[in-house]
């Protein structure tokens, strides 16, 4: 940086400060260049791709059958969204039916994903703000704590506890064994029972609200011109999720409240997404009392290259994923492999609205806007 | 505004511009338009036709016949889908930019400079967005192999 100190109009310095490529609360590789007045932020140049690998030129190099395996690791504590977008494109494309049994497990899994994934944020977001919080570490591992078992059930169901593979063309890989049902129930029982001390550790709590309320706004009009989703959009007042509003793999088959929030605040997407928590509970016991026999997928298991061959021809799957709309726009040319493959990271366009909403506060509060955002860097860089 | 109306309006309002092409049933329409008129077009489906929401940009390498960018546009009241495309033709490396538009087309305008090396006019910072700057070549083109090698790592 050649300018690093400069006088302004008003006698004061502004100060360019470095935040990250390492900082704890960026819940990854994130650099901010912050330009600061005194404490407050004006300027911010966000630098992105420390954790690029290039996902969309290894698809055009990956089979259909090889690349599920490989899409978990683009939002690596969601990845079953991820998997299910990629599959979801190839077989709209394809036109392969997908059986009603392997539907409820897509559902199922997904919503115990985003049960984790937000155990994740919670527990981050309150260590990023401090012991303030009444104990900020308290949560955080009370937190991880309940993450740890969801993870023990797609461990017994999928072999994995963070990089799945269950997805694949035509249904799933793994049928859950005798058993699973009921050490699922009692998992989502006592997850249940534990959000509620979540809340009350924060709500009311002083600390929480003077760190939270009216800090980050992002106004309903801001948020859709950038394209930001997810729980982000709907603590903007936009009442919009994919799951309700252009349902896929059945989600028209179960009973679920979609939480809109119009502060549009960092306290405004807290209150969203501790809601979706209780209606991804709902979700999975309604899939577990209701989930029909029958095969699990259309398609043999995978046993070569070539067994999955998708017909020329084009389609966009999206699928509301923890942090938003996860997007795989697939181009086929009619080969084992893809043409052109494009993510829509969630997390890419909820992160671009930072240069927005920064300047203006001060830095103690980029760290609460930013685990508010709830970014995953592995969706942002792919 | 229902679906039905949004995409009458639209059909209405681009079948009068030279070049532009409509096709797509149901809620998804999908829009091609000649280069000079992909900004314009993107102006009229934010403000006449209520796509709000920008879901993505990217482009595709179509080899001989050159570059095609690709834009979503979603209206989330009435959940009609427009996919924007345009043909930039073979050795064409510049598009108008959205920006001025949309946002959102700032950090995926520069990500896909970055991949393709299409120069956005207009757009008023286009950098890399996820290479180091001293990075040689657009690694998404059908023509960067996928082992390209990078020093000092050969």
């Amino acid at each position: 940086m050649a300018e690093v100190r400069a006088i302004d109009y008003t006698g004061s310095e502004r100060l360019t400060m470095n935040m990250g490529p390492q900082h704890p609360s960026a819940h990854g590789v994130f650099r901010a260049i912050l330009t600061l007045e005194g404490e407050k932020i004006v300027g911010v140049d966000a630098v992105i791709g420390y954790l690029h690998r290039c996902h969309e030129k290894l698809a055009e190099n990956l089979a259909y059958v090889q690349y599920p395996s490989i899409a978990s690791k683009t939002d690596y504590v969601a990845a079953m969204s991820s998997e299910l977008a990629y599959v979801m494109a190839a077989e709209k494309i394809g036109q392969f039916e997908v059986p009603k049994r392997a539907q409820y497990l897509r559902v199922m899994v997904n919503e115990l994903q985003r049960v984790a994934s937000h155990c994740l944020w919670l527990g981050t977001w309150c260590l990023d703000m401090g012991g303030a919080l009444g104990g900020g570490t308290s949560i955080f591992l009370y937190c991880i704590r309940e993450r740890e078992t969801v993870l023990d059930l797609f461990e017994s169901l999928v072999g994995a506890r963070l990089l799945y593979g269950f997805h694949q063309v035509g249904g799933v890989r793994y049928d859950p064994s005798a058993g699973w049902a009921a050490q699922c129930r009692a998992t989502i029982d006592t997850i249940e029972k534990r959000l509620l001390e979540y809340e009350q550790m924060l709500d009311d709590n002083a600390f929480f609200e003077a760190r939270t309320r009216n800090v980050g706004v992002i106004s309903s009009a801001l948020a859709q011109d950038v394209g930001v989703s997810g729980p982000l959009l709907r603590a903007s007042g936009v009442n919009f999720d994919l799951r309700r509003d252009q349902p896929y793999s059945s989600y028209e088959d179960f009973d679920f409240k979609v939480p809109v929030e119009t502060e549009g605040d960092c306290h405004a997407r807290y209150r969203v997404r501790m809601v979706e928590f209780r209606e991804s509970i709902k979700i999975v016991r309604q899939a577990l009392d209701r989930l029909p026999e029958g095969p699990i997928s259309s398609r043999p298991g995978v046993k070569s290259l070539g067994q999955v061959r998708v017909p020329k021809g084009e389609a966009y799957a999206r699928v509301e994923g923890p942090r938003g709309e996860v997007g795989c726009y697939l181009v086929a040319d009619g080969s084992q492999k893809p043409y052109r493959m494009k993510w829509r990271g969630a997390s890419f366009s909820n992160l671009a609205v930072l240069p927005y909403i920064l300047p203006g506060v001060t830095v103690a509060d980029v760290v609460a806007i930013m685990g508010s955002v709830d970014p995953v860097f592995g969706e942002v860089d792919r | 505004m229902s679906a039905e109306m949004n995409i009458a309006r639209a059909r209405m309002l681009l079948e009068g511009i030279p070049g532009v092409t409509l096709s797509g049933e149901g809620p998804i329409l999908t829009v091609e338009t000649p280069v000079d008129q992909f900004a314009v077009v993107g102006a009229m489906l934010k403000e006449k036709v209520g796509c709000l929401f920008f879901a993505f940009l990217t482009a595709i390498d179509h080899k001989e016949a050159g570059l095609e960018v690709v834009a979503r546009l979603d209206n989330l009241d009435s959940r009609v889908c427009v996919m924007l495309r345009t043909k930039l033709g073979a050795g064409n490396t510049r598009c108008p930019s959205l920006f001025a538009i949309y946002r959102g087309a700032n950090w995926m305008e520069r990500e896909a400079f970055d991949m393709f090396g299409i120069v956005f006019d207009g757009h008023p910072d286009l950098r890399r967005m996820l290479l180091p700057e001293d990075w040689v070549g657009h690694p998404l083109l059908k023509s960067y192999a996928v082992d390209t090698p990078y020093p000092p790592y050969r």
